[in-house]
């Protein structure tokens, strides 16, 4: 089976700092994949190059077949590479419902099925009845999925931390990807509200969407993965199942090892086997 | 209520004139404030709702005016290399059309060469480019006639098959005219702001990032925005120069575009209402202080308003009687969900 996204030899340098030196993985389409690694190994940075926000010094990402070397951010949105960010970003102004209506931006753009051609042309005449609609229900629907539908009518900017990471996503969601990728999406949050979360991590996949997860939070990390590829310092130093993972060397060294109690740990280690 | 806002102002000034008679300074005023306040409207439309300020906002103004009233003159220049261009007079309302499509042009231009980077970038240019068209008013003085004006341009004439003809001379068919295309580009810019494209133009204004990534195209909505907002900023130099009949370089002044900026700012950018509001006020101010003072004076509490309005509504006059209006009903809403509380 060809892999749904494929990141080929992929390197990028800011001047002198590399920031990834060679990425080199795959992920299969229905996957949850998690990019992990200590913080500075370089995992937004690839999120950034797979979504166009970023172009590469070298390598190439491809997506479903397609090269993205010099596509746009929003012409990569569209061939359904969708991406959350790290930090909270919605339109904070706007109602959380208005919010997804803009998500739906590609829904009702002309050739989408039960849409006008000319939408700048209905705009002017006031004549987007039928397709504005269909729109809002398909809003209003997307909220009640991701469980927002209470929060509505609120402007995002003042929704807490955790539920403007959900209107993210459903604006992720909106436009309709068959691959999501999440930076950081519990970050922040409490026990309870991960495991809400992860639960909606399981049914986006259960859509048919494929999820590519960057996250820092270990256990949720191990228990929603089906894969796991490790980075550090721009290097993938492992990649496999959350039970190889868990007990590769390399990984508990790039984690543990900047530490000094892991470091004495270690040296006490070597000088035990010497004597 | 405030849905009825827009009628109510609508009604009051087609009245307004019935009330005020034909006094022609007043009448005057209203159709340079109408005229002006077009032009607010449309550099809203990129100010407001896109974030883009557009310092050079006047070039698409002059060009309509220019345009129109060369369509509706003719001319006669020689454009190098032996040939000539000899264009014989159209009528003036074709004048007003090609204006609209020649201020859109340039909007497209403008947009196309400064969107990929915005920002300063786009101030700049734009500001850049007010003065080059104006350099070249009035320097090309075969085509323009440069600081001697061109005089004697035709005031516009509508028709109607089977009804006849006007030729708007007077005040106050001009009057009606101005409010009629000031109408016709509110409701241009109400139906864009609520559409899809709309929410495009406040997606990437809020967070152009977020934007990119729901599939939202930066350059291309931008520059939809800014042929939008030159056509209408063309299409009242258009009746600017029918109205006055003479138009010359100065029609380019930056201050112009200043005023249009203070309207927009004042009234509250952003918003359908701000720039009539904000038009309205500053547009008629100097009538209502002329009686009373001296002109310096006037500009001290042209200014004067200006600041305290600032002052008291950051975010402008609709936007801040909006938030008190929100904040007096949300006093009235618990007495109201108490009521059935009581009645059981």
């Amino acid at each position: 089976m060809s892999p749904i996204l494929s990141v080929d030899h992929v390197g990028v340098r800011f001047g002198g700092l590399v920031a990834i030196a060679d990425l080199h993985f795959d992920v299969h389409a229905g996957e949850i994949v998690s990019l992990i690694g200590p913080n500075g190994a370089g995992k937004t940075t690839a999120f950034n190059v797979m979504t166009g926000f970023l172009k590469p010094s070298q390598g190439e990402v491809r997506f479903r077949g397609t090269g993205l070397k010099g596509l746009q951010p929003h012409e990569i949105t569209r061939l359904g590479l969708a991406r959350t960010f790290q930090r909270t970003s919605v339109f904070p102004d706007d109602t959380v419902f208005d919010n997804v209506m803009i998500g739906l931006h590609r829904r009702g753009a002309s050739g989408a099925a039960g849409t006008s051609r000319t939408p700048l042309l209905d705009a002017l005449l006031g004549r987007a009845g039928a397709s504005e609609r269909a729109l809002r229900a398909r809003a209003a629907a997307l909220l009640d999925w991701t469980g927002l539908g209470g929060r509505a009518q609120e402007k995002a900017g003042s929704l807490a931390y955790g539920e403007q990471r959900l209107v993210g996503v459903a604006l992720a969601l909106a436009t309709e990807p068959a691959m999501l990728l999440l930076d950081e999406p519990v970050s922040g949050m409490n026990a309870s509200e991960t495991r809400v979360f992860v639960r909606l991590i399981r049914q986006i996949r259960e859509r048919g969407i494929t999820i590519l997860l960057v996250e820092h939070d270990m256990p949720m990390v191990m228990e929603v993965s089906d894969r796991i590829v490790v980075l550090n310092y721009g290097r993938l130093i492992a990649e496999g199942p959350p039970e190889a993972i868990r007990s590769d060397p390399a990984v508990i060294e790039a984690y543990l090892g900047q530490g000094s109690a892991a470091r004495r740990a270690a040296a006490e280690v070597r000088e035990a086997a010497h004597a | 209520m405030s849905r009825l806002l827009p009628f109510a102002l609508l009604a009051a000034l087609a009245a307004l004139p019935l009330a005020l008679g034909t006094n022609p300074y007043l009448l005057n005023a209203l159709i340079v404030t109408g005229i002006l306040t077009i032009g607010a409207m449309s550099l809203n439309l990129l100010l407001g709702f896109t974030g883009q300020l557009s310092l050079g906002h006047i070039a698409f103004f002059g060009i309509g005016a220019y345009v129109s009233a060369l369509t509706s003159l003719g001319f006669d220049v020689e454009i190098g290399f032996g040939y000539r261009v000899v264009h014989e007079p159209w009528p003036a309302a074709v004048g007003f059309l090609l204006a609209v499509v020649a201020a859109g042009l340039s909007g497209y231009l403008i947009g196309r060469l400064s969107f990929r980077v915005r920002g300063a970038y786009f101030v700049l240019v734009t500001i850049s480019f007010a003065e080059v068209v104006r350099l070249v008013a009035l320097n090309w003085v075969e085509l323009t006639q440069g600081p001697l004006a061109l005089t004697n341009i035709p005031a516009i004439t509508l028709g109607l098959p089977g009804l006849g003809t006007w030729t708007l001379r007077t005040k106050l068919q001009n009057y009606y005219l101005v409010l009629g295309v000031g109408t016709l580009c509110w409701l241009v810019v109400a139906s864009l702001v609520g559409s899809r494209f709309g929410r495009a133009m406040r997606g990437l204004k809020e967070n152009e990032s977020l934007a990119l990534s729901v599939g939202i195209n930066a350059t291309r909505t931008l520059t939809v925005a800014a042929v939008i907002s030159a056509a209408m900023a063309g299409a009242a130099g258009s009746l600017y120069a029918h109205y006055l009949r003479i138009i010359d370089p100065d029609v380019f002044l930056f201050s112009t575009t200043v005023s249009m900026v203070i309207m927009v700012v004042a009234g509250g950018k952003g918003t359908l209402m701000g720039p009539v509001i904000g038009g309205l006020i500053f547009g008629l101010l100097p009538v209502a202080l002329r009686p009373v003072m001296a002109p310096e004076a006037q500009w001290i509490v042209y200014g004067l308003v200006l600041i305290v309005i600032l002052f008291v509504m950051p975010r402008g006059i609709v936007p801040g009687l909006a938030a008190l209006l929100a904040r007096r009903s949300a006093r009235a809403v618990p007495v109201l969900e108490a009521s059935p509380e009581v009645q059981r």
